[in-house]
């Protein structure tokens, strides 16, 4: 194999691990500060990508149609909020587990009568086509590499949001005590409702991004969520500098498992085997890592005690 | 209002009931699903002893029910086309009695819910969640590359297996063995939720520390009900696979093990029979809304949250008073 394959992969690892990280970003904070597990997270993915694809096919500009999976997300997220989401805060995580359970029905079964069971697809634009050298006689595809830089700006934008501003302090007073800031006069159900309108619209970007690299379908938010939450558990919950690093963790470690482990395979067995041998096994990599992480470290790596 | 155990009399009779009315009817599908009821009861009413009563949420119980699935599936598979499996101590030619299989697929899932037990209960909370449903990943991706036995297609066993001298591909036969089971492990987990044992769970699931000062272990006692309800749900697995004839990944997959809880809730996590309240109700609704309209899955989502939010306690909360 050669260095340049090698580094074409790692970067698709940190392309994937970015796009886990805009999925665990809001999950994490949704559980830091409100203690709910979210399993819906996964439909806001799904409705991103959707509302992407069908702004850009009415009008046939993508970045228009990025923008709509920021906002429309972010618009349901907070209906969501309102009507059901929020009665679940002070309930425990088994109610909360089969309510953001039953919402993922509701939300793929309406996505499935609106747009019906085909999948759609999403254009990347013409400017960002094809591949672009960078130095070392590596060439990648533009596309992809957009996709690392805007996860960094939003990982720095995130980074100076729960630092630097009043609603990032609040946050993290949020997730700290949630009774203390009742007391200290700031309007909680507020900053709950930004907090998880917040969450959809970064889950609604990713699904957008993502959709332009594969199809667009009804249940393609839950893989994801799945894995986003293996993210939030390796980094420990409530922590977006844990959910960073979990991300860029699980997002090289599966594509690497997915090229190497069948080559090393295929020195011991026959090719097809040693495929969907390798194959299975790098989809199991995430979670063994996630096993070691909580043996050794029961609350993550970045997580409270 | 009724007490919980003429609560329980009537589900257990009215399930028997509906299977009846199928046979008269000549409706063999109305019997195949009081099966698929019964069948699914006994995996909530396991996944309920250790997260109802012993308050452990285990997201990945269907690893357990998947490997009691798979394991008498590969036993029947490898009865059926005369290939052994070599164990270096000697061959195993697979097995087409139902007696055999349980017994492997309740020794398999009880080894697995051991080893994965004994690693998960050292956390709690949303770790506990998180862990289990990680082994049962795993597990599902091993099954989809897995090629031997169907690998992402699944295994057919074609025939169900044998049970003494009864034929087990009439319906109405396979249901009283599957009810049959249902009774058993019903008397078990009563048993056990109303012995010292199921006293100190409960103990565990209220107050951890209070039950260390009084002497006793929790770690042990939350691993051993792990184990029971591991056992259990196997036994629910190898019973899922003779109604349906087919096994699949799907069987390991998260959705299923949110299918479970949902039906622990659905009926209510503070009763024993709990669970199968859920599968009634799951099942039935399924069913109706699925003649009624396509998107079937949009209104049964939208009942399991209005159940959640204003029903905390379940159906069967609805029918009992303490």
């Amino acid at each position: 194999m050669s260095l340049q394959l090698f580094i074409e992969q790692l970067l698709n690892g940190i392309q994937f691990g970015f796009m886990l990280f805009l999925m665990s970003a809001g999950l994490t904070l949704i559980f830091g500060v409100m203690g709910l597990i979210n399993l819906a997270h996964g439909s806001f993915f799904m409705i991103g990508a959707f509302s992407a694809s069908f702004v850009a096919g009415l009008t046939g500009n993508f970045f228009l149609a990025i923008l709509a999976s920021l906002i429309l997300p972010a618009l349901i997220g907070i209906m969501v909020e309102f009507s059901v989401i929020r009665k679940l805060y002070e309930r425990d995580h088994l109610d909360q587990v089969l309510a953001t359970f039953a919402l993922i029905l509701i939300f793929s079964e309406a996505t499935r009568y609106i747009f019906g069971a085909f999948p759609l697809f999403l254009d990347i634009p013409n400017l960002l086509q094809g591949n672009i050298l960078l130095p070392g006689e590596i060439v990648y595809s533009k596309y992809r590499l957009i996709i690392i830089i805007i996860g960094l700006f939003i990982a720095l934008g995130l980074y100076f949001l729960i630092n630097r501003t009043l609603l990032g302090i609040q946050i993290k007073a949020g997730q700290n005590d949630r009774q203390m800031i009742r007391v200290l006069g700031i309007n909680i159900s507020r900053l709950y409702t930004i907090v998880f309108a917040m969450g959809a619209a970064l889950a609604g970007l990713a699904g957008a991004l993502i959709g332009a690299i594969q199809s667009v379908e009804v249940g393609m938010g839950e893989p994801v969520l799945i894995l986003a939450f293996v993210v939030i558990v390796i980094g420990g919950i409530g922590s977006i500098k844990g959910a960073l690093i979990g991300a860029l963790l699980i997002g090289v470690l599966d594509t690497m498992a997915r090229l190497f482990l069948p080559i090393f395979f295929e020195l011991i067995m026959e090719t097809s085997q040693a495929l969907s041998l390798g194959s299975s096994l790098a989809s199991m990599s995430a979670y063994v890592l996630m096993a070691l992480v909580l043996i050794f470290r029961p609350t993550g790596l970045f997580g409270k005690k | 209002m009724l007490t919980e155990k003429k609560f329980n009399l009537i589900i257990v009779i009215g399930i028997f009931a509906f299977s009846l009315i199928g046979y008269v009817m000549n409706e063999p599908y109305f019997i195949t699903l009081a099966t698929k009821i019964v069948i699914l009861g006994i995996a909530g009413c396991a996944l309920n002893l250790i997260l109802g009563f012993g308050g452990m949420v285990s997201f990945g119980h269907a690893m357990f029910f998947g490997i009691g699935s798979y394991v008498a599936a590969i036993s029947a598979f490898h009865s059926m086309n005369g290939d052994s499996i070599d164990l270096i101590f000697f061959n195993f030619n697979g097995s087409n009695q139902m007696l055999f299989n349980w017994f492997l697929a309740v020794i398999f899932s009880m080894f697995f819910a051991l080893v994965v037990g004994s690693i998960s209960i050292r956390t709690s909370g949303v770790y506990f969640i998180m862990i289990t449903l990680a082994f049962a990943q795993m597990t599902y991706y091993f099954s989809i590359g897995w090629t031997k036995y169907g690998g992402e297609d699944g295994l057919s066993t074609y025939v169900r297996n044998d049970l003494f001298s009864i034929n087990t591909m009439l319906p109405l036969n396979f249901f009283i063995i599957c009810f049959a089971c249902l009774c058993v492990v019903g008397f078990i987990l009563n048993w056990i939720i109303n012995s010292n044992f199921g006293n100190f769970l409960k103990g565990c699931k209220e107050n951890e520390e209070k039950m260390i000062s009084l002497g006793l272990n929790p770690y042990t006692l939350k691993l051993t009900a792990f184990v029971i309800s591991g056992a259990i749900t196997g036994l629910a697995g190898a019973l899922y696979v003779d109604l349906n004839r087919f096994v699949s990944p799907t069987s390991l997959s998260w959705q299923t093990s949110g299918e479970l809880i949902v039906l622990v809730i659905l009926g209510g996590s503070a009763r024993l029979f709990g669970p199968l309240v859920g599968a009634i109700v799951f099942i039935l609704l399924e069913q109706f809304i699925g003649e009624v309209t396509e998107n079937w899955q949009f209104w049964l989502g939208l009942i399991l949250v209005l159940i959640v939010l204003y029903f905390p306690k379940g159906v069967s909360g609805l029918f009992i008073k303490d």
